[in-house]
């Protein structure tokens, strides 16, 4: 039996309504091992002006590179309490925030492992469908060997990279047209 | 490393593409560079888990989240979730929300001069079962003007958000009603070539699910993208 899968359609300027009441931006209230770290950016449209009504969201590995999901056969420890999963929705500033762990390692495509990265699903108006990218961390050797950040070329590897803004503290933006577009896959 | 099972890639002209010039807002919104095709790797074939600590089975009623009644048709809409190879997707997480029946969001930025329904804000959610299946009570919303251009109204819809087992199966979609006349008008409606796939957006009336003297029935179902038989060596 084969199936097509259903067309996709704009999550619409009305997001709030349905979306809402799942705000994740703190992904271990509880606590969980590994380093703490805090994402803040803006989404910012062709016109250099703020989106106000995206939604992003997050999903990653814990801090021992293993995810919260069944799909995961890895004999690594689950995290109790930490999902991996995050949805901030922008204010007018276009901004967005995230409180979480850095991720451990994930292995790749060759079984070789990947860097630590989070796989980010951005939602808004304007977007007939989602528009899929990644955040990598600054300072990480591994992001020199990683095999999906070396399938782009490297005058535009800098999109995909957050920067250290403060302690703890990154920033990453997401640039969706002209100079400085943020990387998006096709996934 | 056993290597991971991709999931199929969209069939011929069934997605929409990101710059669609008919959709104004695509314009200043769309991405200009190439897409860098991404591989599946663990972190594309895992995806958030939800369940009944997340949602409620009151959440599926969007009737009774209020004091009164909200104005409107009351309808059922259910149906079941399914990958592309015809299995049912369980327990996953449904989003959707709406207009009320006067075809107002209970949103801010929504500026059409229609009532506002104090007993009807619009969302609800719900997990599919064991066999893929869902079931929302809600009122039928109503078409509502927007500035896309000259005289542009929206069709009946409903939107929905759905968690797959991966992260690449995500969606968000809008479910139509059959025979709405705005249909043919509408560039969120039209943005796919492949009308089977548009019409595949459109739920279909349904009499087994209609509740006599209380609600009319209608099905929508929605297909995820599945994997791919057989796992291949290398694959970008």
């Amino acid at each position: 039996m084969s199936l097509r899968a259903s067309t996709s359609q704009t999550i619409g300027p009305y997001l709030r309504i349905g979306l809402e009441w799942m705000v994740i931006e703190d992904l271990a209230p509880q606590g969980a091992a590994g380093e703490r770290v805090s994402l803040e950016g803006k989404v910012i449209d062709g016109d250099g002006k703020p989106v106000n009504d995206a939604a992003v969201e997050i999903w990653q590995a814990n801090s021992h590179g293993k995810y919260a999901s069944p799909e995961d056969a890895q004999a690594k420890p689950l995290e109790p309490g930490f999902r991996g999963y995050g949805r901030s929705l922008t204010d007018d500033a276009g901004a967005f925030r995230f409180r979480t762990i850095k991720p451990g390692p994930v292995p790749g495509p060759d079984g070789k492992l990947q860097a630590p990265h989070l796989v980010v699903t951005l939602f808004m108006r304007g977007l007939l469908k989602q528009l899929v990218t990644r955040v990598y961390f600054p300072d990480e050797p591994a992001n020199a060997g990683d095999p999906v950040l070396s399938l782009v070329p490297a005058e535009r590897r800098a999109t995909l990279v957050a920067q250290k803004k403060g302690d703890g503290v990154l920033e990453w933006n997401v640039v969706l047209q002209g100079r400085n577009e943020t990387v998006f896959f096709d996934f | 490393m056993k290597s991971i099972a991709p999931y199929r890639r969209p069939y011929w002209n069934t997605q929409p593409d990101y710059l669609f010039p008919k959709y104004a807002s695509s314009v200043r919104r769309a991405p200009t560079q190439p897409l860098v095709v991404l591989p599946h790797t663990l972190s594309e074939v895992t995806a958030p888990v939800f369940g009944y600590d997340d949602v409620k089975p009151a959440d599926s009623d969007l009737t009774r989240q209020h004091k009164g009644e909200p104005q409107g048709e009351r309808i059922v809409v259910h149906g079941r979730v399914l990958d592309e190879n015809g299995k049912p997707v369980p327990g996953i997480l449904l989003e959707i929300w709406q207009a009320n029946a006067a075809g107002r969001y209970n949103h801010r930025v929504d500026q059409h001069d229609a009532p506002i329904d104090p007993n009807f804000t619009g969302a609800g959610r719900t997990l599919t079962d064991a066999e893929g299946r869902y079931r929302f009570m809600t009122i039928r919303p109503g078409e509502y003007p927007w500035r896309n251009h000259y005289n542009a109204w929206r069709p009946a819809h409903i939107h929905f958000s759905l968690f797959g087992p991966a992260i690449v199966s995500r969606l968000i979609t809008q479910m139509y009603f059959p025979g709405d006349p705005l249909l043919e008008y509408d560039p969120m409606f039209t943005c796919v070539a492949d009308e089977k796939a548009r019409n595949r957006l459109i739920c279909s009336f349904d009499w087994e699910t209609t509740m006599p003297e209380y609600a009319l029935g209608y099905r929508f179902d929605l297909v995820l993208r599945g994997r791919e038989a057989t796992p291949m060596e290398n694959r970008r």
